[in-house]
């Protein structure tokens, strides 16, 4: 990312910091959207934000650290969110999982260091009549068996 | 009023969206105004059929042909054949919808649907939810009417408390008390909050009712703030949702246009409006006083009760906070009376009860039943029973907070107080069924593998009671399992039960709890007979071989790197399964399928 557009990402930011500024569950909506604008909450984003907001960054930190829709480290491209839902668990999601990682050699929650895939396990996505399913950014895969998956990674790393 | 002579609808719920349902959309609008037919033809977008198993869904009316799995190269075939020529494309039609004379069944009456009753979910797959008029065609708004120009507040207090509904996030609590306690606390500023957080894995209820049916979430809300006295209604709905997100926003905006939700309302000096919080993914959150602190803004942890949000809850205020089911039967109650909605269900647990089917089932998807009905008749009558011959071993309900009940229960019926004297709970509604290939032991630990990783933190119990939980989980499936792991497993389960904060710490052994009480046995052979009985813990899996299919060819012996294969040229081997280390490599050679694991 170049300097001038952090910057205006930066901007940006403060312009939502004065808008959400004292109004009630300010520190929620302002982390969501910070969250979208950088794909993540790095340090100095949450420094910024409890400046902006007038709030102890302790406070900011416990948000951003309390719920999962938050990341603290930047993620891949592609995000694959292999689905460990119950009805996806009892059809073979593990060995699904366990097939993305032996496949990328990373484990679950971290990025590859060519930064293109991110793996996480995700809570039900409600495509159950599909499982064991997994999501890759926006595209839903579903009836996987493990072989499935090395296939469709290479698909993503053609992109 | 625009007449159409054929009406094709769509399904546009998560389930089939994942499974292409957009482009199916994308693909008719093409053909039909290329063939000039869309004003002879309308299509509609709608919410969730249930039928999960069978999407992408497609049903045309008025010949009710329900065709599923379609693919967009078949839409080609829809319109060129049945919406052009008339012409039924029987191949795409789905089985059960089909009479043995080739005839096409009522929907009502295909075996999936037939034992079931849509109260809940009465418009989704109907209407379009993006559209208010269709809402406001099928009776929508009319109880909010109702209420506010025929009935006082404590009137609608007493319908919804004689009607017997309860809860249907899976508390069970009276819905009509609920709001009574908050009616009678004395404050300018109320709140009504509506909880869309449906974090139990494995359930998508009210998914679908906000995805097919936004409005009637709006309408009930209002009525609730009519009752209570409030102003102001929250909905906390999971970020993770996004096209419910997005038609409930469509919704708000309609109702403030069409002066439904805004200031007074239908004339009257009732005000209320509705706001979106999004949630960020904690699945505590869920709980109530959890919930009304994220909506606050800050981290969601639950508080001790009392005060009860009744008396004290959103940003100090009285509070009521009902699940989307239980709005979802609101204004039906309203419309309709106490006693009609009294007339169905059990003596305690009234009305129906949504349940999101999945696992090891035949039709995965959403069935809606009166209370009473009993597990056997959802399971075999509308899921259809397991798929590829095997069998039954145990279904389980409430999720994260419930249990798992064997063969000998499976008669059980529906309702809050059987499925707790049974040793599960109602929970919000999530039914997974499991079969003999499923281990009892790794389903409990990966329900406490959920709940160590959902705690909040806040109070001991749940943060590390659950943790040494899991962990002697953790050593039985690898083998490592020790005499007495049962009872400390028991031991721990009852003192965070009796000492968690709250509903969901307190209720987080009960995986663990139900699985030891029905499925002892499983746990004994993982312990003293290091074995997993349905195949599943891998550490406790011997390869071996099979002296019918083995040729003798020594590839296995070849590529065992631990030397644990013995045998002679052209006679079967054998694997010592004490030197094994069960990398898998000899199974992945073997080019005569001989090696297996048991």
């Amino acid at each position: 990312m170049s300097v001038v557009e952090n910057n205006d990402k930066y901007l940006q930011l403060d312009a939502v910091i004065a808008e959400n500024k004292g109004r009630k569950g300010a520190v929620m909506m302002t982390l969501q959207k910070a969250q979208d604008m950088f794909g993540h909450v790095p340090k100095d984003v949450q420094v910024r934000i409890a400046e902006g907001l007038g709030v102890p960054l302790s406070e900011v930190y416990g948000v951003a650290t309390f719920y999962s829709q938050f990341a603290l480290e930047p993620r891949g491209r592609f995000v694959i969110g292999v689905c460990l839902g119950t009805a996806c668990y009892v059809k073979g999601s593990k060995n699904i999982l366990e097939k993305v990682c032996e496949t990328l050699k990373v484990p679950v929650g971290k990025t590859t260091e060519d930064a293109l895939f991110t793996i996480k396990d995700t809570r039900c996505l409600g495509a159950c009549g599909l499982a064991p399913v997994m999501m890759i950014n926006d595209d839903v895969y579903g009836r996987l068996v493990p072989d499935d998956v090395p296939g469709i990674l290479d698909k993503y790393r053609a992109m | 009023m625009e007449l159409f002579r054929s009406h094709v609808l769509i399904c546009g719920g998560t389930g089939c969206t994942s499974s292409g349902s957009a482009q199916l959309l994308a693909r008719f609008e093409k053909l039909l105004a290329d063939n000039q037919l869309e004003k002879e033809i309308k299509l509609v977008h709608t919410g969730c059929f249930g039928l999960c198993e069978a999407g992408p869904v497609v049903i045309v009316y008025p010949e009710g042909a329900f065709y599923s799995r379609v693919k967009v190269e078949d839409v080609d075939e829809i319109v060129n054949e049945h919406l052009i020529k008339g012409r039924i494309v029987q191949r795409l039609l789905h089985h059960g919808s089909v009479e043995e004379d080739g005839g096409i069944k009522a929907l009502d009456d295909v075996d999936f649907y037939k034992k079931q009753k849509r109260i809940a979910l009465r418009n989704c797959g109907v209407i379009n939810p993006e559209n208010i008029d269709e809402y406001i065609a099928f009776d929508g708004y009319k109880a909010l009417a109702k209420a506010l120009t025929e009935m006082t507040r404590e009137e609608v207090i007493d319908t919804i408390k004689k009607s017997g509904l309860r809860g249907r996030g899976g508390g069970g609590f009276s819905t009509g008390l609920k709001w009574e306690f908050a009616y009678k606390s004395q404050n300018e500023q109320k709140y009504v909050c509506c909880n869309a957080d449906e974090g139990d894995p494995g359930a998508f209820m009210d998914r679908s009712v906000l995805e097919g049916d936004p409005h009637v979430v709006l309408e009930s809300m209002a009525i609730a703030g009519y009752a209570i006295g409030a102003n102001q209604g929250y909905i906390y709905v999971r970020a993770e949702y996004p096209i419910a997100v997005e038609r409930l926003q469509i919704a708000i905006g309609q109702a403030r246009e069409y002066g439904l939700l805004g200031k007074n309302i239908f004339g009257t000096d009732f005000s209320f409006d509705v706001d979106i919080r999004l949630g960020a993914g904690a699945f505590v959150c869920g709980e109530e006083t959890a919930l009304m602190a994220s909506i606050e803004g800050g981290r969601g942890e639950p508080r001790p009760r009392p005060p009860f949000p009744a008396v004290k809850g959103l940003f100090g205020k009285p509070t009521i906070l009902n699940n989307v089911e239980t709005y979802a039967n609101v204004a039906q109650i309203i419309l309709k009376g106490a006693d009609w909605f009294a007339s169905m269900g059990t003596e305690k647990s009234k009305g129906t009860k949504v349940f999101a089917l999945g696992g090891k089932i035949n039709n995965t998807g959403l069935v809606e039943v009166p209370m009473g009905t009993t597990l056997r008749e959802i399971i075999y009558d509308i899921g259809g029973g397991i798929p590829n011959g095997k069998k039954f071993k145990a279904v389980q309900t409430g999720g994260p907070s419930g249990g798992c009940l064997p063969m000998s229960l499976i008669d059980t019926p529906v309702d809050y107080d059987s499925l707790i004297a049974a040793g599960s709970m109602m929970g919000s509604g999530g039914m997974i069924v499991m079969d003999e290939d499923n281990c009892m032991v790794d389903i409990a630990r990966f329900f406490l593998d959920f709940t160590v990783d959902e705690s909040c933190g806040k109070c001991t119990p749940c943060r590390i009671g659950t943790r040494r939980m899991l962990e002697i989980l953790n050593r039985i499936c690898e083998g490592k399992g020790e005499d007495g792991d049962i009872e400390r497993l028991e031991n721990l389960a009852q003192n965070i039960k009796a000492t968690a904060l709250c509903g969901l710490g307190q209720t987080a052994p009960n995986p663990v709890l139900s699985t030891i009480k029905q499925f002892r046995h499983e746990y004994e052979a993982h312990i003293y007979d290091k074995h997993c009985p349905a195949g599943v813990c891998k550490k406790l899996l011997n390869y071996v071989i099979d002296p019918e299919k083995c040729r003798g060819c020594t590839l296995c012996a070849r590529v065992c790197p631990t030397g644990s294969i013995s045998g002679k040229v052209k006679e079967p081997h054998v694997i010592d399964s004490r030197k094994c280390i069960k990398c898998g490599a000899c199974m992945e050679k073997c080019k005569f399928g001989a090696i297996s694991k048991k």
